[in-house]
This record gives C-alpha cells, sequence and structure tokens, in this order.
C-alpha cells in the first residue's frame, strides 16, 4: 500500500484540500467525498465558534484530518499566536504556517516561517510551512523540526502551475520530509506532472472552489495525482527520458 | 517619494487630451494585460473604454474570483458620535449643521455593540466626527477596547492622527483604518473644507502611511465622488493604493468608492458620478490592483450593489445605521442618507441566492 505519511498520521490520498473561495460551505463536504481527499486546510481567522450556520469546521466530517492555517500572520509571533489558538479551538496539533508579508502578491516569507516553524515543532505541533521553493530554507525547515515542506508552484489563485519547477526538483531530490506543492495548480495536469516528478502530495483550492463543480473538479484533480503517483512510482518519466539510444556512441571500443 | 509629489507629477498633465488620444487598440491591449502599468490603468479610465464595459466587467471578474473567490466579507458600521470641529460643505455632521448631536457613553456603546452583534457579523467600522476635543484618543481607545470583546475585526473612520496615536490604538486592538482624502484635487478641497482641522489638505494625504507604520493590517482610502473631476479623482485614488500597497507590502488594501448622497446640509455636488462610469471605474481598479478590497457601502441602493457584487465587489455593509446609537435609539441625524435599506440577514440571504459566500469572520483577535 503506498501510504504518506506525515507526522504521526498515515494518509491513502494524496490531494490535500482547501475551504477558501467556495460559492457555498455545503459544497466542500461533496468535494471531499468524491475526491478522497483526507486533509483539508483551513483559515483560522474563518473559524468561528460563536455561529454555527458560519462556523466551517461544521462542514467538514470528523474522520478528515484538519489542517489549520496561519492566513493574515505578518511575521513569526502572529503566525505562533494563531497557531495556539487553533488548538485551543480544537483543529489538532496539524498546522500549515502560511507567514505573508506582501498582501500583494501573497509571497511568503520564508526567513520568519523558519522561525516559527521552530517555535511550533518545540511545541508538539506537526508544522507544514508554506514557504517559496528553495532549497536551502528547506533544510532549515529540516532541522527546524518541519514534517513536510509546502513550496509554491506558483502565485496563490494565480492556476498558473508549475512555474517553479525546476527549484522543486531541487527540493524532491533533497528533502528527508514530504514535499507538498502548494499553490498555483490551477489543471489536473499541473497536478499530474508535480506527482511525476517525485512530490509526495499537492494541495489545490482555488481551481477546485472555484469550478462551476468543486465536486467534479476535486475529482479530476484526484484522479490526476493518481496517474502521476503511479507513473512516478514506474519511473516512467526517468524512462522517457532515457530510452530513446540513439547510434551507440562506444561501439568503436568493441566493448 | 511622497505620494504627495507623485501628486505634483501630474500638476500640468492633460488628462483630456490624453484620452482623446487613447485608441480601441489601447484599451483593448490593456484589458488583456497580466499586470498593468498607470497608462493601462488610465486607458481604461477614457470615456471610450465604456465601449468596452462588457469585456472590462468580464475581466474584472475573472480577476476577482482567481483572487477571492466568490465570497463577500461583511462588516457593520458603528457610529458612536457625531460632534465635528470641521466646516466641511457636504458633510451631514458639519459643525455649521444645526442637528442634535450626540455622544455614546461607552456604556451606550456596549449595549449598541452587543445589538449589532446579534448579526454575527464581526468585523465593524467605528466613526465619528472629527472632534479632538469631544472624542479624544482616550475615549476612542476605550471604545476600541469594548468594541475587541464582540469583534475580531475592529477598524476606525475617525480624525487623522500621528504615528503615536495610531499605536495607541492599534494596541487597544484596533485593526485597520478607513480614511479618505475626499477629493485629491487640492484647489476643490481646500474650496469644500472650508475650515477646521480637515482643512489641512497635506497632513490627511500622509495620514494612510502613519496608520501602516503604526502596524494596521488594513487601510480602506477612496475619493468621495462628486467632489472633483471624477477621472482624475479615479486616477488618484487608484495610484494612491497601489504606493501605499508597494511601500506597506504587509498592509492590506481596500478601495471604496463613495459618490454624494442627500445629507444634512443638501450639498449640491460638483461633478456626477453616473452608474455607468462607477462600473467603469470599480473595473479598472480591479485590473490595475488585482488584490484590493472593493468596498461598497449601503450608500448604493440595493439592487445596484447586488450586480456590483457579480463583477468585483468583495467588501459590504449589511445592514447599516448611520445615525449616532442607530441599531438601538436612533436619534441623531444620519451623516448620510443610507440607500440599501435591507437589514443584514435580508442581504445575507441576497448574497447566498447569488451563489456567493458572505463571510461573517474574517480575523481572529490575536
Amino acid at each position: 500500500m503506498d501510504i504518506l505519511k506525515i507526522g504521526n498520521k498515515e494518509f491513502s490520498s494524496r490531494l490535500l484540500s482547501g475551504t477558501g473561495k467556495f460559492r457555498d460551505k455545503n459544497d466542500i463536504k461533496k468535494m471531499l467525498e468524491k475526491s478522497g481527499s483526507q486533509i483539508i486546510t483551513v483559515a483560522l481567522r474563518r473559524v468561528n465558534l460563536e455561529n454555527p450556520i458560519d462556523n466551517i469546521l461544521n462542514y467538514i466530517p470528523k474522520h478528515i484530518t484538519l489542517l489549520p492555517n496561519t492566513s493574515g500572520a505578518r511575521n513569526a509571533k502572529e503566525a505562533i499566536r494563531i497557531a495556539h489558538i487553533a488548538r485551543v479551538a480544537g483543529c489538532g496539533d496539524f498546522i500549515k504556517i502560511e507567514v505573508i508579508h506582501d498582501a500583494k502578491y501573497l509571497m511568503p516569507d520564508n526567513e520568519e516561517t523558519i522561525k516559527a516553524t521552530k517555535a511550533l515543532a518545540n511545541d508538539g505541533f506537526i508544522v507544514l510551512p508554506y514557504i517559496l521553493p528553495d532549497i536551502v530554507t528547506c533544510k532549515k525547515l529540516e532541522d527546524a523540526g518541519a514534517s513536510a515542506v509546502m513550496p509554491l508552484g506558483s502565485p496563490i489563485g494565480s492556476n498558473a502551475g508549475l512555474q517553479t519547477k525546476s527549484l522543486i526538483e531541487m527540493i524532491i531530490e533533497n528533502s528527508n520530509i514530504p514535499v507538498i506543492v502548494d499553490a498555483g495548480i490551477g489543471l489536473p495536469s499541473h497536478a499530474a506532472q508535480a506527482m511525476e516528478m517525485g512530490a509526495d502530495a499537492v494541495l489545490i483550492n482555488t481551481a477546485i472552489a472555484t469550478a462551476s463543480s468543486p465536486a467534479l473538479a476535486a475529482r479530476a484533480f484526484s484522479l490526476a495525482i493518481e496517474a502521476g503517483r503511479t507513473a512516478y512510482l514506474l519511473k516512467l518519466q526517468e524512462q522517457s527520458k532515457y530510452a530513446n539510444a540513439s547510434s551507440p556512441l562506444t561501439g568503436f571500443l568493441n566493448l | 517619494m511622497s505620494f504627495a509629489n507623485i501628486l505634483k507629477e501630474y500638476e500640468n498633465f492633460d488628462f483630456q487630451n490624453y484620452f482623446e488620444n487613447v485608441t480601441d487598440e489601447m484599451i483593448l491591449t490593456s484589458i488583456e494585460k497580466k499586470e498593468l502599468n498607470k497608462f493601462d490603468f488610465l486607458n481604461l479610465l477614457a470615456p471610450k473604454a465604456k465601449n468596452y464595459l462588457e469585456k472590462l466587467a468580464q475581466k474584472a471578474h475573472k480577476i476577482t474570483v482567481a483572487n477571492f473567490g466568490y465570497t463577500i466579507n461583511l462588516y457593520l458600521p458603528i457610529y458612536v458620535s457625531n460632534y465635528c470641529s470641521s466646516n466641511c460643505l457636504y458633510c451631514g455632521f458639519s459643525k455649521k449643521n444645526k442637528i442634535q448631536r450626540k455622544k455614546l457613553s461607552l456604556e451606550e456603546v456596549e449595549i449598541e455593540a452587543q445589538e449589532i452583534a446579534k448579526s454575527g457579523i464581526k468585523s465593524i467600522l467605528f466613526l465619528t466626527g472629527e472632534s479632538r476635543k469631544v472624542t479624544p484618543l482616550s475615549y476612542l481607545c476605550e471604545v476600541a477596547k469594548i468594541l475587541k470583546k464582540q469583534f475580531s475585526f475592529v477598524s476606525i473612520e475617525v480624525f487623522p492622527m500621528s504615528q503615536d496615536d495610531y499605536k495607541k490604538l492599534f494596541k487597544a486592538g484596533v485593526d485597520g483604518l478607513t480614511i479618505y482624502q475626499e477629493v485629491y484635487d487640492k484647489k476643490v478641497y481646500q474650496q469644500v473644507h472650508v475650515s477646521g482641522e480637515k482643512s489641512n489638505y497635506d497632513y490627511r494625504l500622509e495620514t494612510p502611511q502613519r496608520g501602516a507604520e503604526a502596524g494596521f493590517r488594513a487601510l480602506n482610502i477612496g475619493t468621495l465622488f462628486g467632489l472633483g473631476d471624477i477621472k482624475k479623482e479615479a486616477f488618484f485614488s487608484g495610484l494612491h493604493a497601489s504606493y501605499l500597497s508597494n511601500k506597506y507590502l504587509e498592509c492590506e488594501l481596500g478601495l471604496s468608492l463613495p459618490r454624494i448622497n442627500d445629507a444634512e446640509g443638501h450639498f449640491k455636488p460638483n461633478t456626477i458620478l453616473d452608474d455607468v462610469t462607477f462600473v467603469q471605474i470599480m473595473c479598472a481598479y480591479r485590473l490595475f490592483l488585482p488584490r484590493v478590497e472593493i468596498n461598497i457601502s449601503t450608500r448604493e441602493n440595493a439592487k445596484f450593489r447586488d450586480n456590483l457584487l457579480g463583477i468585483c465587489a468583495t467588501k459590504f455593509s449589511a445592514g447599516s445605521k448611520t445615525e449616532v446609537g442607530g441599531y438601538t435609539k436612533a436619534r441623531t441625524e444620519p451623516q448620510f442618507e443610507i440607500s440599501d435599506k435591507r437589514q443584514s440577514d435580508e442581504v445575507i440571504q441576497r448574497i447566498q441566492s447569488l451563489g456567493y459566500e458572505p463571510v461573517y469572520k474574517n480575523w481572529e483577535s490575536i
């Protein structure tokens, strides 16, 4: 069985989903059912314990693993604070760190993210930091106790696909913790590509939430992720790269 | 460079001539572009761009869905005082107006806040007239603390302050600052702001910066349409937002498009912003500034607002009262007449029926 292990939990699905941007919160449950996604990220800023109708947590089945995120945090201090509030609110120990100092493009602040990761991992959180794909940052995050890294494929909401492909490839080659490609995945083919490259999982929110049928879109992404994963396990990418031998270059040596 | 200096660069800019030379091709190119520069923005504001309004609206909608999804942030205003020491020709609270003046006691703020909280909306904007004497910083800090108990996101729209004063408000729980320049045209500014502190144009212009420096996480700016030349004012508002978003990457920027409404004093607007131009400007803002919040208040009527939702609005007030104490025992004159008189739950139901998710809470008190 091909299992994704993050922290102390095991998952059979490699699609992580999100709760933002939906037309109707009732679509979230359908999306989860149809896609088989087992981890869903929730912005703590949107968790409203006082209002059951508005409370996004009430729309997520209990067997799904919550991945609260620190959306809105501008520095490590705020991210740490939000993580602790999430834990108290009953969202569990998983935390996706989003430290965004740039409201214009929503680019993560890697430096502050490392600080927050260190502090939260020390406090027993399962930390999944959202980062600009940088191998050095990833190594520092590993040392800081991150349980996975989440490099961005392209800016949030852009649907532009793997614009950072070669940077993510470096991370996949060298990482000792799961690599989850997050942000910018607009099409199932982008997700398949990330998985073929060897990413451990993909997080998709905007492309699913804003589709005319979020449930069907989630299904399409889920299938693409499975296809990409299977291809990776079969090393199809290497095969296609190296299988086209032309005339031998060393034939003259009579080996 | 300060924003005042940027404005100066346009002192002799011939907008009329520029607009006359804008071609259909220029407009179409600007609509298709991914990152618009200020001339693209200006092209979209050209009178001729109205011929491409549907195209413009489609693009604005697409960008909005990518960035905000099918959601709309809700907030409510609370007027805590209508005392004002300035005389501004267009404003219902102007000190020249013989209206009943009222300032809520802290106890009354608490009661009013409880009433507003029943709507379930967790974002509040508190407003005063501009009187440093009647509503000093200490009072505003106390109001902020009271509101913070019920609301996770608190913004202010009060008189401009120093960075130090804003820091105190930030500490007291204020998250966002709304400050409208009212009119970027300095000459008109001086004509309509006859006397009082508000007549200081330059100090007001730099107010959002002081707020950002003090730590506020959201800035909401805009021009009051009806005072200066419509297109120039729209252009300068967009430039101002762009300037601030470049300088303060960490701040969420918002733009409002208030247009003059009947207020006490019955000011006759210098210019009229019609519905078509309103939509054109709103879309131009969206294309120029893809991530900016576009805030449409109850100054606009229900039908118009509902339609703007489907284009690129991202923030609505709902069930607003613009009188001091309006949610419990309205006794004073409103600052301006509201047009969308629906209760908050009616607005919320309508938003849902239009296929959008009303967001009651979009921040956590941390």
